[in-house]
């Protein structure tokens, strides 16, 4: 027995929102989903209009459906905005290669400018796993002058993020992984993430229905122990209760802190100036290990670095001693 | 008159099928004396062609969740999910969302 679309179309029912319960065909699901998208970017005012925005694109469903829609949105509601593709090639091989073609496939699909930035053009280091992505995106947005950085978040993800954070007790992170903008200080790119309130289910449905090619195979070094225990707890939430993805996500933006709770200070790094908690930032520090040769530099503890570096020390003015010597006869 | 068949696809996409020895569509004939539901099928898939870490795809009797099930392109909570009864070439797809994005 056929189930009919609750939108009283007509037509046979395609699939279950998980949001909402409801049974939806195809075009209704479509129209749904696009217009929750509409009404998130609108109601929190994310971009403006003029503003050039880069989607963070991996080539993966989240980013794919990203591009897709904020294409789409921008011209049925005229937001006026001039969309790129910003993409990072970390050189990991296989894995970066194949995302890249379907990052590639993005562009001619969309017809959206790609700009393809390679560690190499940003750190000079050809390097790949060594640096965070999202360092290497801030760096590329500053590159290409964009206003802000979309990127393909998704309720799943945001809802792993709080329960993650609530386990390690990182009161820093719970205080902003909610918020749908981040950065856009003085010295930051804003990131927004217009698909904060998009199950993943739905954004998985929509790429299927609407055949959008994106890229699927696990990233080589993605398996985080940590963040899959908590996305394996949160499927079986859902399994019971599917409102508990939004459920989480409210309650993480609830979420107030007394005064007296300790407020980590971001400041900039004293070297590269980019925003950084520590100093100099890891970034500088991972770089700075592989100039050296001491690739472990900034892996293990702060104190053992810090060692590795006097002993290096120590060894090059002993050699550079040497060599006065030397120089002497 | 030979025995009763049951012809059906199988179709696996976005990493579900890197468990299935890397098959992305398989056509299935199965004995059509007796009635497969989506839970016997899952048993036989168990049995005959889940070749990688079965905790992947299975959790306790049913599809690990995360893992979206689609017959002749519906969702199965539609459709009864376990308890769908398979009818001659219908087409189940398995999609994991298991993965970065």
């Amino acid at each position: 027995m056929p189930i009919i679309c609750k939108s009283q179309c007509g037509n046979r029912a395609a699939l279950k929102r998980p949001k909402t319960g409801d049974a939806l065909c195809k075009e209704c699901f479509f129209a749904a989903f696009e217009a929750e998208i509409h009404h998130t970017i609108s109601s929190s005012n994310l971009f403006r209009r003029g503003e050039k925005v880069a989607v963070a694109a991996s080539g993966g469903k989240d980013s794919t459906v990203l591009a897709h829609v904020l294409k789409l949105l921008n011209e049925r509601h005229n937001y006026g905005l001039e969309l790129v593709l910003l993409s990072i090639d970390e050189g990991i091989t296989g894995y970066r290669d194949d995302s890249l073609e379907t990052v590639k496939q993005n562009r001619d699909d969309y017809q959206m400018p790609l700009k393809i930035l390679s560690y190499e053009e940003l750190y000079g280091w050809t390097m790949d796993r060594i640096l965070p992505r999202s360092d290497a995106l801030d760096r590329g947005a500053k590159l290409l002058g964009v206003d802000s950085i979309a990127t393909g978040h998704n309720a799943d993800d945001i809802a792993e993020t709080v329960l993650m954070n609530v386990l390690r007790g990182d009161t820093a992170r719970l205080r902003r992984c909610t918020s749908i903008r981040t950065g856009g200080g003085e010295d930051t790119i804003p990131r927004v993430k217009p698909l904060k309130y998009s199950y993943e289910k739905e954004i998985v449905m929509y790429a299927h229905y609407k055949k959008l090619v994106y890229f699927s195979t696990e990233c080589v070094f993605a398996p985080n122990a940590y963040r899959g225990h908590a996305r394996a707890f949160l499927k079986d939430l859902e399994k019971v209760r599917p409102s508990v993805i939004m459920d989480i996500i409210y309650s993480g933006e609830q979420l107030r802190f007394k005064d007296t709770v300790k407020k980590p200070e971001r400041g900039t790094c004293t070297r590269c100036g980019f925003v950084s908690s520590q100093q100099p930032c890891k970034a500088c520090v991972l770089l700075e290990g592989l100039n050296r040769g001491l690739p472990k530099l900034g892996i293990g503890k702060k104190s053992k670095g810090e060692r590795m570096i006097a002993k290096q020390n120590q060894e090059l003015a002993l050699r550079e001693r040497a060599n006065l010597v030397k120089n002497d006869f | 008159m030979g025995t009763p068949e049951l012809k059906i696809i199988l179709e696996f996409s976005a990493g579900a099928e890197l468990l299935f020895g890397n098959i992305k569509r398989r056509e299935l004939t199965l004995d059509g004396n007796q009635k497969w539901t989506i839970s016997n099928l899952l048993k036989w898939m168990h049995a005959n062609i889940l070749t990688e870490r079965p905790e992947l795809f299975l959790q306790e009797d049913t599809v690990r969740p995360g893992i979206l099930v689609l017959i002749n392109d519906t969702d199965w909570e539609l459709l009864g999910e376990l308890d769908y009864e398979l009818q001659p070439n219908d087409n189940v797809l398995f999609i994991s969302t298991l993965h970065g994005g």
